[in-house]
């Protein structure tokens, strides 16, 4: 059959085509995954790529950790198998943090893509498994083996048949064993409809390669990147940001150069690798530097190869961002998900008014067990996911108890109290978090938790912001610290395996988004209805505000 | 029992619903701009439509009504049953135009439904909305108490706090209260007692419990259900007692019945108190009315499309049945998108609805891109070729330019179309940023978005394990005929069915739909350690009370039960419905229920998993009456060549060029009639276009049925 060249229209059309293909991927594994970060918080990413590795599509559906991560690994895969040796049946598989997703529970699986008998691609998909062994999933180990189980590129399926020994392995290595076993079934399901679809697809169209198409993705992907880098100022521009770290306080500090057609970020002068597990890959750091370009210039152009390509980032070897085998990376995505701010801090300078104040940027998710000292008690292992505020920005507040830049959900009470023995007996607003400003912070949340039973409870807490507040921007204030403690008095660490006594309620403060331009300017209109609401206290109000916010008598609502 | 009497009265002597035949039956649609009436008699049908009358829609409905009944030659007392569907709610909801309302919640969770997810509905943007709230938090109250997922009391109410608060209420002159609180799925007493009490301290709102909307687990949605059932409620109670009022006065007789969302009508009484479930009438007519013509034609796998001007709906129907789904997320407010509106819990019929109508706007993105809606031109301003403002190009431009849509006959010819005006939009905004040609541009608009029709069936398809290409088509609505075909040779499909009055297919799909309830409530149990006791018991009750809804409307007619589980694998997280035995479960059904779920999971996803407990959070009862299957077509008549009403230029895909091709005026077509493609069959409210691969006949219902040609 002949390759016929394809219009521009054309082009259009089967680029939305293989988009729609990668998102039934992405939906087929949040469907058929066990996990409950995959299927109700959609940590995943599933994507398609050309001959070369490069990525030309990839599910909207998934966890902007996983952007850039996914983009560049299907190339490591190659390196180890030749093209030559394939078959359509092969399924290959890692979850090298370096070569993968950041961490070793992120397992990534790769499928070559044949159409009419001959090599075109390939599909991809990555998700999170519960436990590989190891400590389990928190931040206390020493070095990556100290995590669990480490996987390197191996044919996990060889011409349609699945390494047995290989899962009996896997199984022996994690403490919810036919959980994970699904999972890797569900990875597998998913790379296989993608493959199916991606050839029904060419058979539709006509046309036997992805060769066109690909160039086309990339290039008007890349070239447009460009174009909107272009309209920029050009120049240097630094920040940087001290956080809590896990018993020291870390710098994280950048240097964005933006030039002709490219934006280049450099980390260095950011602190070393950390000792326990939240060191980042650079791979990973790359992730959340990318999404947070991506959502300030190009929120629009969708993700592949091209659209990556001029956002170029760096950093020194051994800095926590551009950590090295064997360091300790299981909860890398703490300091992953606050590399959005710092890159924010530079843009600020560059275009003032695209990008929020500072927020709370990483998850509040609270990995707890329990039941396992005594017989008499339930056991269980679950993760409550909850957020802080995000940052006020230019021409509105900032989101209240929303996750940014993670797009995972949060967890629901009656769902949490359904697969464990956990009581929450409070969730809401936390009054006067978000940071004063023209345009305030998002709220942050209040939570009190405890055992339905009399009976101790473990925290793997991996959080930030506890010590180091987001900060405001042009004049506006900061937004409150978040806060961990229990319900007779002692606070407690914000990383770290810690104990919840028998009978003691833990009091999760979620913190505030930071405040946008100077408080003075806020809308009285609206510093009254946070205060008719309750989301400001009369008192903060005229702490923050002045006399601007002293009582006024609101007019009678619309009884409609 | 108001209804029942007016009922009884006008069913004479021992006659029932169910021995009397309702010869003459009414329905009205009351959509946004349009109001549809269908009168069908033992002498044939009568069809109107209307402009909804916004302030008033009752008048609207009755002005429909007189110019049926006119035609019909009949009077109101003539009409047996008047079924009913309606947007009001849905556009209150959308339009935050519903009442002052409040909620009263477990104390330390009045921000429950404000938190929602904690998630942002688009990845990329960082100046996103979050929905509006229908309660603000000044009225929001919480309230001590508490229980937990088994049911059980671990803080009594706080009744005091409960009574004083019906003060408050009445001061700030709330109109409506949703009660909500935690776990009262499992143990509706402490909403029950806030109800008694309020009601004891002279509280003047409309109140309305979690409990009794929405039975199941998940706090964000049973509020959410509650808040917008609440919102609504005394909108509706007004407006359906005045339209009881009205058509009393102009003396019908006749029972007046209500669709919902689910695709059964309810009573007027089970409507003002659940105005949610009307959520989606409409289109849930559409849907009924495809199922019944699938049954008709013997066609057990179908796919609907019904296009409109502002956006498209699928949905899937076998086996004569529309799939039907329990959430439904309404007032998207955010270019449609998943996660901008407010989910629901209610018995629907499943839709994909997607941003793509005649209206949609096409444009090229920052990247460059073709990209077709989601913001549509509406009625006003319009298309470019409507010249009432509009300037920019929509869908029916391009149609137009390419042909497909005659300007001098659109709408009944009562608009002619400028098909200058339409070529020029394109020109300025597509051909020439894209640098192709006029018609490339044109086309290349109908192509992406029947491409991103097709995307979203496909996926739909994949969620649900099923094979489009073995399905057929229904479509309907006044753009689906146009693109009905195109879409069909994307998909595979080999058959279209362009139903008669396809344009009144919500209204007329509203005679078809059964009297039924459906109640879903949560109580979980496991596979391997089953409650039977309480499931039994669970069961019997949510049965009762549909059974007692279903009869006020039915009265002795034969009723039918339908009872599924909802289903997974222990610490999956999407549930499958499988159906269960209709009577008490005993040991021995527990085996049958986990092979049949065994079976259905392999259907949707290839494989089982063998050592794993499966669990189940929540049962569904339905009641409904027997509808007749409708009668296959029977003779086919002789096929004859149909004869053209002319020719015309259109642009036709084989070869992407325009050609010359017949038109066809459909009123003239008599059953038999066998036309090729490619062709543009019309009639007075759509147009149906018909591409080379593809050849059409009408069949004795004078359904235009598209087939594929097989070389």
């Amino acid at each position: 059959m002949s390759n016929q060249k394809m219009s521009v229209i054309e082009l259009q059309i089967l680029w939305n085509r293989l988009i729609a293909i990668v998102e039934e991927q992405a939906q087929t594994l949040m469907r058929t995954a066990f996990n409950p970060i995959v299927r109700e918080s959609g940590d995943l990413s599933a994507g398609l790529f050309d001959l070369k590795g490069r990525m030309i599509a990839q599910a909207v559906t998934g966890t902007p950790g996983h952007v850039n991560t996914m983009a560049n690994s299907v190339r490591f895969f190659l390196d180890k198998y030749p093209l030559k040796d394939m078959h359509p049946e092969d399924i290959y598989l890692t979850n090298d943090p370096w070569k993968a997703a950041g961490h070793l529970n992120d397992f990534m699986l790769v499928r070559p893509c044949f159409h009419q008998g001959q090599l075109i691609g390939f599909t991809s998909c990555t998700s999170h498994l519960a436990d590989l062994g190891g400590l389990g999933f928190g931040p206390d180990g020493s070095d990556v083996l100290d995590e669990g189980l480490f996987v390197p590129i191996i044919k996990l399926v060889d011409a349609g048949k699945l390494d047995e020994n290989f899962m009996s392995i896997l199984k022996s290595n994690s403490r919810v064993p036919i959980e994970v076993e699904g999972d890797t079934y569900a990875l597998m399901t998913c790379v296989e409809c993608g493959s199916r679809r991606t050839s029904e697809c060419l058979a539709d169209i006509g046309i036997t390669d992805l060769v066109q198409i690909s160039d086309y993705i990339i290039d008007t992907s890349r070239d447009q990147t460009r174009a909107l880098i272009n309209a920029l100022p050009q120049g240097v521009y630094h920040y940087d940001m001290r956080v809590d770290g896990y018993d020291a306080p870390l710098d994280l500090v950048a240097k964005m150069t933006i030039g002709k057609g490219d934006i280049t970020v450099d980390f260095s002068g950011s602190s070393g690798r950390s000792a326990k597990g939240i060191n980042c890959p650079l791979n990973y750091a790359s992730a959340y530097a990318c999404f947070a370009l991506k959502c300030a210039l190009a929120p629009d152009i969708p993700n592949n190869e091209g659209a990556l390509a001029p956002l170029v980032i760096t950093a020194p070897a051994d800095s926590i961002v551009n950590a090295q085998y064997p360091a300790p990376v299981a909860m890398r995505h703490v300091v992953g998900q606050l590399l959005p701010d710092v890159i924010f801090g530079c843009l600020h300078q560059a275009v003032p008014g695209r990008v929020p104040a500072e927020g709370t940027c990483c998850l509040w998710d609270l990995p707890m067990r329990g039941g396992y000292s005594g017989s008499e008690h339930t056991k269980f292992a679950t993760e409550l996911v909850h957020n802080g505020g995000t940052g006020g920005r230019f021409g509105k507040d900032g989101l209240s108890a929303t996750a940014f830049p993670s797009g995972v959900m949060g967890s629901l009470v009656e769902i949490t109290e359904s697969v464990s023995p956990l009581i929450i007996w409070r969730r809401e607003y936390r009054p006067d978090s978000g940071g004063a400003g023209e345009f305030r912070g998002g709220l942050g949340q209040i939570l009190e938790i405890s055992s339905s039973e009399d009976a101790p409870i473990s925290l793997f807490a991996a959080l930030d912001r506890i010590y180091h507040a987001p900060r405001g921007r042009e004049g506006g204030k900061d937004g409150e610290c978040g806060a961990l403690s229990l319900s007779n008095g002692a606070q407690l660490r914000p990383k770290g395996e810690q104990v919840i006594p028998a009978g003691e309620r833990l009091i999760v403060l979620t913190p505030g988004g930071a405040g946008y331009g100077n408080p003075h300017d806020r809308d009285p209109a609206l510093i009254a209805q946070d205060i008719e609401f309750g989301l400001t206290s009369p008192e903060h109000a005229t702490s923050q505000y002045g006399d601007l916010a002293a009582p006024k008598t609101t007019p009678e609502r619309e009884t409609s | 029992m108001a209804l029942v009497e007016i009922l009884q009265e006008h069913l004479s002597g021992e006659q029932t619903l169910a021995e009397k035949s309702l010869q003459t039956r009414l329905a009205a649609d009351i959509g946004g701009t349009f109001t549809d009436i269908v009168l069908e008699t033992p002498n044939g049908l009568f069809t109107a439509k209307v402009p909804t009358h916004v302030e008033q829609p009752e008048l609207g409905v009755l002005s429909g009504v007189d110019v049926v009944l006119g035609d019909a030659s009949l009077t109101p007392g003539d009409v047996d049953i008047f079924v009913h569907g309606t947007t009001l709610a849905t556009n209150a909801l959308i339009e935050r135009k519903g009442v002052k309302t409040a909620l009263i919640t477990t104390e330390g969770f009045r921000d429950s439904l404000e938190i929602a997810y904690e998630s942002r509905y688009d990845q990329f943007d960082l100046m996103i909305d979050k929905p509006q709230q229908l309660i603000p938090r000044n009225l929001r109250f919480g309230v001590s108490e508490r229980v937990n997922v088994r049911g059980e009391v671990l803080i009594e109410l706080d009744e005091a706090a409960v009574a004083a608060l019906s003060d408050t209420l009445n001061a700030q002159k709330v109109k409506a209260v949703a009660v909500g609180f935690l776990h009262s799925y499992a143990n509706p007493k402490h909403e029950q007692r806030v109800r008694d009490i309020l009601i004891a301290n002279g509280c003047m709102a409309e109140i309305t419990l979690s409990s009794e909307v929405c039975p199941e687990v998940r706090e964000y949605e049973r509020l959410m259900t509650t808040a917008c059932n609440a919102y609504v409620q005394p909108i509706m109670a007004r407006y359906l007692r005045a339209l009881q009022d009205a058509f009393g006065h102009k003396g019908f007789r006749c029972p007046i019945f209500l669709m919902t969302s689910g695709g059964g009508m309810t009573t007027l009484e089970s409507a003002i108190k659940f105005p949610i479930r009307l959520v989606e009438s409409g289109p849930s007519g559409g849907a009924v009315l495809a199922a019944k013509i699938a049954e008709h034609l013997q066609e057990p796998r179908v796919l609907s499309f019904d296009m409109g001007g502002t956006t498209a709906k699928i949905a899937l129907i076998e086996n004569y049945k529309p799939k039907t789904a329990r959430n439904f997320e309404i007032a998207r407010s955010a270019r449609f998108q998943k996660g901008s509106g407010m989910p629901v819990r209610i018995p629907v019929i499943e839709m994909i609805e997607i941003g793509a109508g005649g209206g949609s706007i096409a444009h090229v993105d920052t990247v460059g891109r073709l990209s077709i809606g989601p913001q549509s031109a509406g009625a006003v301003p319009g298309p470019a070729c409507f010249g009432k403002g509009g300037t920019r190009p929509t869908v029916t431009d391009a149609n137009l330019s390419l042909g497909r849509i005659d300007p001098d006959a659109f709408a009944e010819g009562k608009m002619t179309l400028d098909t200058n005006a339409a070529k020029a939009a394109i020109q300025r905004d597509i051909s020439q940023p894209l640098n192709v040609s006029d018609n490339q541009a044109a086309f290349g608009i109908t192509e992406m978005v029947e491409e991103n029709m097709a995307n979203a069936a496909r996926i739909h398809s994949v969620e649900h394990g099923v094979d489009l290409s073995k399905f057929s088509m229904i479509a309907f609505g006044g753009g689906g005929p146009l693109h009905a075909v195109r879409l069909a040779e994307k998909l595979g499909m080999a058959r279209v069915i362009v139903p008669a009055n396809s344009s009144v297919g919500s209204a007329l799909g509203f005679l078809s739909a059964p009297i039924s309830y459906e109640i879903v409530q949560s109580l979980y149990t496991t596979l391997d350690d089953f409650d039977l006791s309480s499931v039994n018991a669970m069961i019997d009750d949510i049965s009762s009370q549909a059974h007692a809804i279903v009869v006020e409307g039915a009265l002795d007619a034969e009723l039918v039960q339908t009872r599924t589980a909802f289903m997974r694998y222990v610490g999956q997280g999407h549930e499958i419905q499988v159906p269960i035995p209709n009577r008490a479960l005993s040991t021995a059904d527990i085996d049958t229920i986990k092979s049949d779920y065994d079976a259905c999971y392999r259907q949707l996803y290839g494989r089982t998993i063998p050592e794993r407990d499966i669990e189940v959070l929540s049962w569904s009862v339905v009641v409904s009456t027997i509808v007749d299957a409708a009668q296959s077509a029977s003779d086919t008549p002789t096929p004859t060549q149909a004869t053209p009403s002319g020719t015309r230029s259109v642009f036709v895909p084989a070869g992407a060029k325009h050609a010359m091709v017949s038109t066809y005026w459909r009123p003239d077509l008599c059953a038999g009639a066998t036309l090729p493609g490619p062709a543009v069959v019309e009639e007075p409210q759509t147009t149906t276009f018909v591409t080379g691969q593809f050849s059409a006949r009408l069949d004795p219902q004078m359904n235009l049925i598209l087939d594929r040609i097989t070389s």
